[in-house]
C-alpha cells in the first residue's frame, strides 16, 4: 500500500476550511455549556431539592447517554414535534448547526457541572468559616471565596473537558456539517483514500489538542501563582 | 477593670448543644465583662472549641440563652450578623485566603461587610500588619509565610473589623515550637490594650501572666472557673487536679 503524499498536501488546505466551522462548535458549545454548567451547578448545592433533584437528574441523563445519540434525537426527533416548529427556537433548530451546538452545549454542560462541583467539595470549611467570622454573607463567600478556589481546583479537570469538546464536534459531520471532519469525509468518498485522509485529519485535531493544552497551562499558571511558594 | 456592675458583654445562659445524640455542650453559664480575658483548657474533646464556636455561630445552640453586648443570638440573618461584626476570631489553622495577598485578605471584609471604601481598608489593613510587625509581607501570598507569620496576619485581619470581642481556638497549637512566643506577644499586647478576650489555649504561663480568668472544661460543662492563682495553687474539682499534673508534668 502506498502513502499519497500528493493528496495529502491537496486535500489538507481543503480540510483547514473546515476550522471555522470546528472552532464555531467549541467556542459557542463550550461557552454556553459553561454557563449551563454554572446554572446547574448552583442548583445542585443550593440545598433545595427542588432546585437540586432536577439538576441531578438532567446530569445523570446527559451523562448516560452517548453525544450522538443525543445529536440524532435533537436533529431527526424534535422537528417531529409541532409545538417545535412552531416555537420560537425553530429557526434555530431547523439548521444542523443549530442542533449540535444545542446537542454539543447540553451535553458539555451536564459534565462540567460535576467538574465545578468537584472544585467547590474541595474548597476547605476553614477558609468559608473565616470568612463567616468576618460576618461575610453567603453569596459573598460564594463569590469571593468558593468561586476562585474552585475554579483553580477545577482548572485541569476543565481543560479535559474542553479538549473532548473539541473531538465531539466532529460528530457534528454526522447531521451534515461541514467541518473538518465532515470535508474529510466528502474527500474520502471521492478519493477512495481514507488512510491519508483520515490520518491527516487526526493529526490537525493533535494540533489543535496541543494548543488547547498549552493554553489552560498559562492560565493554570496565572490562576494557580498563589500554590507556589516563589514569585 | 471596674465595670462589674455593667452589663456582661458576653453572656451564656443553660446553654446546651447536641451533634445528633451526643451532648457536646451541658448547661453552659458564663459572663464575660467588657475588657475581661479568659482562658479555657481543658482536655480534647471537652467542648472548647465548640463553646466559643457558639459565641459567634459557627454553631448553633440548642437550649438556653447567648447574648452578645445586649443582642440575643437568634436564627435571625441580621442578628447573627450583627453578632459578627463585633466578635473576631482566630482558628488554630490560620484559615487565611489562599488566593489573595495578605494586604487583600485583610481588606475584603472591610469593604464587603463594614463597606469601607479601599484606599481606607488598605490604610487599616497596613496599620494592623504593622501592629503584628510584617507590614513588609503585605504583598505576598499566605503560602509564602510562616506559620506564625499566618497567625498573626490572621489576627490582624480580625482586628481590621474593629471588633469588641476576640476569640482565639488554640492560636498556636500548630506551630512550631519558635514560633509560638511570636503570636502570644500580639496576643499580650491586645490583652493590655483592654480587648476582651476568650483565648482557647494550653500555654500556661500566657494563662497565669495574663487571663482574669481560667475555665476548665471536661466533657461539655465548665468544671472549674478561678483566677490564675487559685486555679494553678488551689484548684477545687479533682478533675482540675489531673488535668493541670498531666498539662504541667512535660
Ligand atoms: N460537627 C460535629 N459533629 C459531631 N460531633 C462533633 C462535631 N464537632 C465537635 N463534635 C464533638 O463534640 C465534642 C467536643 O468537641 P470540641 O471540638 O468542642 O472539643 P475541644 O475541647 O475543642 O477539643 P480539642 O482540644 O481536641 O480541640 C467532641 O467529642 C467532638 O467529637
Ligand atoms: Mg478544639
Amino acid at each position: 500500500m502506498s502513502f499519497d503524499l500528493n493528496l495529502i498536501a491537496e486535500s489538507l488546505p481543503m480540510m483547514l476550511m473546515g476550522i471555522g466551522i470546528t472552532f464555531k462548535l467549541l467556542i459557542i458549545s463550550g461557552f454556553l455549556g459553561l454557563t449551563l454548567a454554572i446554572f446547574l451547578l448552583l442548583m445542585r448545592i443550593s440545598g433545595r431539592w427542588y432546585l437540586s433533584f432536577p439538576a441531578q437528574v438532567y446530569i445523570y441523563v446527559f451523562r448516560g447517554t452517548p453525544i450522538l445519540v443525543q445529536i440524532f434525537i435533537i436533529y431527526y426527533g424534535l422537528p417531529q414535534f409541532e409545538t417545535v416548529r412552531d416555537s420560537i427556537f425553530w429557526p434555530i433548530l431547523r439548521e444542523p448547526m443549530g442542533c449540535a451546538i444545542l446537542a454539543l452545549t447540553l451535553n458539555t454542560g451536564a459534565y462540567v457541572s460535576e467538574i465545578l462541583r468537584g472544585g467547590v467539595l474541595g474548597v476547605s470549611k476553614g477558609i468559608l468559616e473565616a470568612g463567616s467570622a468576618l460576618g461575610m454573607s453567603v453569596r459573598q463567600k460564594f463569590i469571593y471565596l468558593t468561586a476562585p478556589i474552585a475554579a483553580r481546583l477545577a482548572l485541569p479537570a476543565y481543560s479535559n473537558d474542553v479538549i473532548s469538546l473539541l473531538k465531539s464536534t466532529a460528530l457534528a459531520s454526522t447531521i451534515t456539517i461541514a467541518d473538518m471532519t465532515g470535508i474529510a469525509r466528502t474527500i474520502v468518498a471521492d478519493t477512495y483514500a481514507p488512510y491519508e485522509i483520515f490520518i491527516s485529519l487526526a493529526i490537525v485535531y493533535m494540533i489543535f489538542t496541543f494548543g488547547i493544552q498549552k493554553l489552560f497551562g498559562v492560565i493554570e499558571r496565572y490562576l494557580g501563582r498563589y500554590t507556589q511558594r516563589e514569585g | 477593670m471596674s465595670t462589674s456592675d455593667a452589663q456582661p458583654l458576653i453572656q451564656m445562659q443553660g446553654v446546651n448543644k447536641f451533634f445528633g445524640s451526643f451532648q457536646a455542650l451541658k448547661n453552659i453559664n458564663l459572663e464575660v465583662r467588657k475588657g475581661e480575658r479568659i482562658v479555657v483548657c481543658g482536655p480534647s474533646g471537652s467542648g472548647k472549641s465548640t463553646m466559643i464556636r457558639c459565641i459567634n455561630r459557627l454553631e448553633d445552640h440548642n437550649d438556653g440563652h447567648i447574648i452578645i453586648d445586649g443582642k440575643e443570638l437568634t436564627d435571625q440573618v441580621k442578628d447573627i450578623n450583627a453578632v459578627r461584626r463585633e466578635v473576631g476570631m482566630v482558628f488554630q489553622s490560620f484559615n487565611l485566603f489562599p488566593h489573595m495577598t495578605i494586604v487583600k485578605n485583610l481588606m475584603l471584609a472591610q469593604q464587603l461587610v463594614r463597606k469601607i471604601p479601599k484606599a481606607e481598608a488598605r490604610e487599616t489593613a497596613m496599620h494592623y500588619l504593622k501592629r503584628v510587625k510584617i507590614p513588609e509581607q503585605a504583598e505576598k501570598y499566605p503560602i509564602a509565610l510562616s506559620g506564625g507569620q499566618q497567625q498573626r496576619v490572621a489576627i490582624a485581619r480580625a482586628l481590621c473589623m474593629k471588633p469588641e470581642i476576640m476569640l482565639f481556638d488554640e492560636p498556636t497549637s500548630a506551630l512550631d515550637p519558635e514560633m509560638i512566643n511570636e503570636v502570644l506577644e500580639v496576643m499580650v499586647d491586645l490583652a493590655k490594650e483592654g480587648m476582651t478576650m476568650i483565648c482557647v489555649t494550653h500555654e500556661m504561663g500566657f494563662a497565669r501572666s495574663v487571663a482574669d480568668r481560667i475555665i476548665f472544661m471536661d466533657e461539655g460543662e465548665i468544671v472549674e472557673e478561678a483566677a490564675p492563682a487559685q486555679f494553678f495553687d488551689n484548684p477545687k474539682s479533682e478533675r482540675t487536679k489531673k488535668f493541670l499534673s498531666q498539662i504541667l508534668s512535660h
